[in-house]
């Protein structure tokens, strides 16, 4: 019995192998792959990150079309979650038809997953990691297209100044992402003389009652949560529900429509809410008109944050591997070389900017934000009050 | 004899509401002399030089400030765990088996409440609302609430447990535990196809938000006010109503009699004439309908819920009826109460007194600690499992 079970998983096998071996010959498919929440509390700005890698690829794979070349997307799901990240990304590497990959949402998901990108090789372009690690690492494999916390973090802390606060309470969300920016909060917050009275991590997603507690009790004038909406709005308004009437500020990882859903006008209230980021809304780029109108009316519905980004992160891949296609005689490129034509592009047109990285895959210069919540409807989220742009060049 | 059955009665509902103050007083007296032992231990050490330099109080006097409102949070809490324990207590004091399920059957009992409220609010009549109308509607929205859940977890039991009544006890477990994970993706999916979202946030209406100030403490700085949300009141009146009611069901009317017999022994239950499945299947609705009860209580409190909400909150009122003594009604309140109130002074106190070190996320660490040292003394619950009164 055994062996008979055993010969039929060889046949199988290699009927298998046979089939993929044809197709990899008859068709020659490059795949762009996207990772990002599709699931889960992150959905909304995470489906949009695979909707604006799509529309890129439907509207910009002209020329590579014209070459003979079919390109797909293939998209992931990594629910926010860095084990799932990283199982997609060992199916990502193991596509031979994948070339490039958009993605991720979470730095604290594309943080180990683009080690499996790095050992294969690929490309990835990302429209929304922060956190320094993702390029400090220094791999040829890795590029981003966004602002980095270190400098978002301090920029946070420069506006607080600005606005006269001299204490501040820091939460995070214990990820690599939220605790990441929350030190570097703090840190510039000290240098300019802010007195941070707490430092807490929380896992929590719906009780905050003990943790306002202690933080209700030492008055500060603005609480700064480092995380996501899904944690900070839920926060935010159960601290004003107690009575807390001083400044919320927050992260980019706080750009998300559902923030105003879960929290309303309460947002408003008090000193008002506010939030850095590293992806502006539409108004704040030009470029970004036609989009939208695209966009909106391919999936029905206006983009996210960070849809532009992702859009603008695969006509990057879609460019790399069109130039590396043509240097290889238009023929499928190999990997490495998609990953050297993405950091030999330069002053690459698109519609958040132009796009030109450094030696680690940073931008040479990127644009960071500070919004002001304007209103507690979530469709006018994206009318948020711009309050401060700055171009900052990364830290060397 | 009529006059006899009255005593009886009044007796199941004074009872109950005597056990409940004892419970709350003396979980909150014995904790609160324990971090007033703890901060005047703590004079002196680094904790309290840093709050001195940092707000400018000594850590007795922080200690002190903070408490009434820990007290109260965690009464709050309390009672919240307390509503879901009984449902997991109930159906193990007749079954003897865990319904796992249990905790999304108190997240689809939120989804119910609250998808009904915000279809309230669509029609306008809510934002209008003055007056006792918002109470009205709230109570609407639990009776949704308990319905759905109520008549789920009878659905279930039908489907996923009676089939498998005569097996080894492994068995209902595991199909319990898949029952779980079916609901919550369930829910999920309805929540997706029908409004395409995860996060469902109750509409703010009445005054509920309101807060009642009760008094403040002078310090240094600013005083500080302790005051109560009406909501917090709501939760804790409305989750007494329904366990006094509960009680007085289990120990004062002919079913609950015939609960506690099916509880004792069924097939000897069977033989005097009970009709053992539908006393099982009452037992399921009373658990789930408290459920859903707190679900919606639960959503109201804390504004926010999704289709994973019931884990954690499940997690802790199975945690709190295994403390109390699993199988017991009292013991479930009294866990639930317990628990609520250690989350709540952990949370609190926890980053104070470790300077940072340990912050309020390491709440559940030190409760869950606590709890394995009283299960260790006392295997079988604080309270014990009744076995001649299990339901």
């Amino acid at each position: 019995m055994r062996n008979r079970a055993l010969w039929i998983v060889a046949a199988l096998l290699a009927v298998g192998l046979l089939l993929a071996g044809c197709g990899g010959k008859k068709e020659q498919v490059i795949k762009i792959a996207t990772q990002s929440p599709l699931s889960g509390g992150m959905s909304a700005v995470g489906t949009d990150i695979k909707n604006g890698a799509q529309l890129a690829i439907e509207q910009l794979s002209g020329p590579l079309t014209a070459m003979g070349f079919k390109i797909e997307l293939a998209a992931f799901d990594d629910q926010g979650n860095p084990d799932t990240g990283v199982a997609n990304a060992k199916n990502i590497v193991s596509d031979p038809a994948i070339l490039a990959i958009v993605g991720h949402y979470n730095s604290g998901v594309q943080i180990p997953s683009s080690e499996e990108y790095h050992a294969a090789g690929l490309a990835n372009v990302s429209p929304a990691n922060t956190n320094p690690k993702v390029t400090e690492r220094g791999y040829l494999e890795v590029s981003r297209i966004c602002g980095r916390d270190d400098v978002q973090g301090a920029v946070g802390a420069q506006f607080a100044s600005t606005k006269g606060i001299k204490t501040a309470y820091v939460l995070h969300d214990k990820t690599a992402y939220g605790q990441g920016i929350a030190e570097y909060f703090k840190r510039e917050s000290e240098k300019l003389g802010i007195k941070i009275l707490g430092f807490e991590g929380t896992e929590e997603k719906a009780n905050f009652d003990s943790i306002l507690t202690p933080i209700l009790a030492s008055k500060p004038e603005t609480i700064y949560f480092g995380g996501m909406f899904d944690q900070a709005a839920v926060l935010f308004k159960q601290a004003r529900q107690k009575g807390y009437m001083g400044m919320f500020l927050s992260d980019d990882g706080f750009d998300s429509s559902d923030a105003a859903k879960i929290g309303g006008d309460i947002l408003l209230q008090g000193a008002g809410t506010y939030f850095s980021t590293v992806a502006g809304p539409a108004a704040a780029y030009p470029g970004t008109a036609k989009f939208q109108a695209d966009f909106k009316a391919r999936f029905g519905s206006e983009p996210q944050p960070f849809a532009a980004q992702s859009y603008d992160s695969a006509a990057i891949a879609l460019k790399a591997i069109e130039n590396a296609a043509m240097a290889a005689g238009k023929k499928v490129p190999a990997r490495a070389d998609v990953a050297k034509a993405v950091r030999a592009l330069k002053d690459f047109p698109g519609i958040t900017g132009t796009f030109t990285f450094n030696a680690k895959g940073d931008l040479e210069k990127a644009k960071y934000f500070i919004i002001q919540v304007t209103s507690g409807d979530p469709a006018k989220w994206a009318e948020n009050k711009i309050d401060k742009i700055l171009d900052i060049a990364p830290p060397q | 004899m009529r006059r006899l059955i009255k005593a009886d009665a009044l007796r199941e509902i004074l009872l109950p509401l005597g056990r409940m103050a004892v419970f709350v007083l003396g979980a909150g007296a014995l904790l609160s002399v324990v971090m007033v032992v703890l901060s005047l231990l703590f004079r002196g050490s680094g904790a309290d030089k840093l709050l001195q330099t940092t707000q400018g109080v000594n850590i007795f006097t922080y200690t002190m400030a903070n408490l009434p409102q820990v007290l109260i949070d965690g009464v709050t809490l309390g009672f919240v765990y307390a509503a879901i324990a009984l449902g997991y207590t109930m159906v193990y004091g007749v079954l003897e088996f865990i319904n796992f399920a249990h905790s999304e059957i108190f997240a689809l009992g939120a989804f119910a409440g609250v998808e009904f409220l915000l279809i309230l609010d669509g029609t306008g009549i809510l934002k209008t609302a003055g007056g006792l109308a918002p109470y009205l509607y709230l109570a609407l929205a639990l009776i949704v609430g308990m319905a759905a859940s109520g008549g789920t977890a009878v659905f279930i039991e039908r489907v996923a447990y009676r089939p498998l009544r005569g097996a080894p006890r492994l068995v209902p477990l595991i199909s319990a535990i898949g029952v779980s994970f079916a609901l919550q993706d369930i829910i999920r999916l309805t929540e997706s196809l029908t409004t395409g979202q995860f996060y469902r946030v109750i509409p703010t209406f009445g005054n509920f938000d309101e807060r009642i100030p009760l008094f403040s403490i002078p310090t240094s700085g600013a005083p500080i006010r302790v005051d109560i949300q009406v909501k917090s009141l709501v939760v804790i009146a409305a989750a007494m109503f329904m366990l006094v009611g509960l009680n007085y069901i289990v120990n004062a009317t002919r079913i609950g009699k015939a609960i506690r017999s099916v509880a004792q022994d069924r097939s000897t239950a069977a033989l005097m004439g009970i009709g053992v499945n539908g006393i099982i299947a009452f037992t399921f609705l009373l658990g789930g309908s408290l459920g859903g009860a707190a679900g919606v209580l639960y959503a109201l409190k804390f504004t926010r819920i999704d289709p994973f909400v019931g884990f954690m909150p499940g997690m802790k009122a199975f945690t709190a009826a295994v403390l109390g003594g699993i199988g017991n009604l009292t013991g479930a309140l009294l866990g639930g109460i317990v628990l609520g109130m250690l989350e709540s002074f952990a949370g609190a106190y926890l980053g104070t007194f470790t300077m940072g070190n340990f912050g309020s996320e390491y709440k559940d660490i030190l409760a869950f600690l606590i709890l394995i040292i009283v299960i260790i003394f006392r295997p079988s619950g604080l309270l014990g499992e009744q076995v001649s009164q299990k339901a």
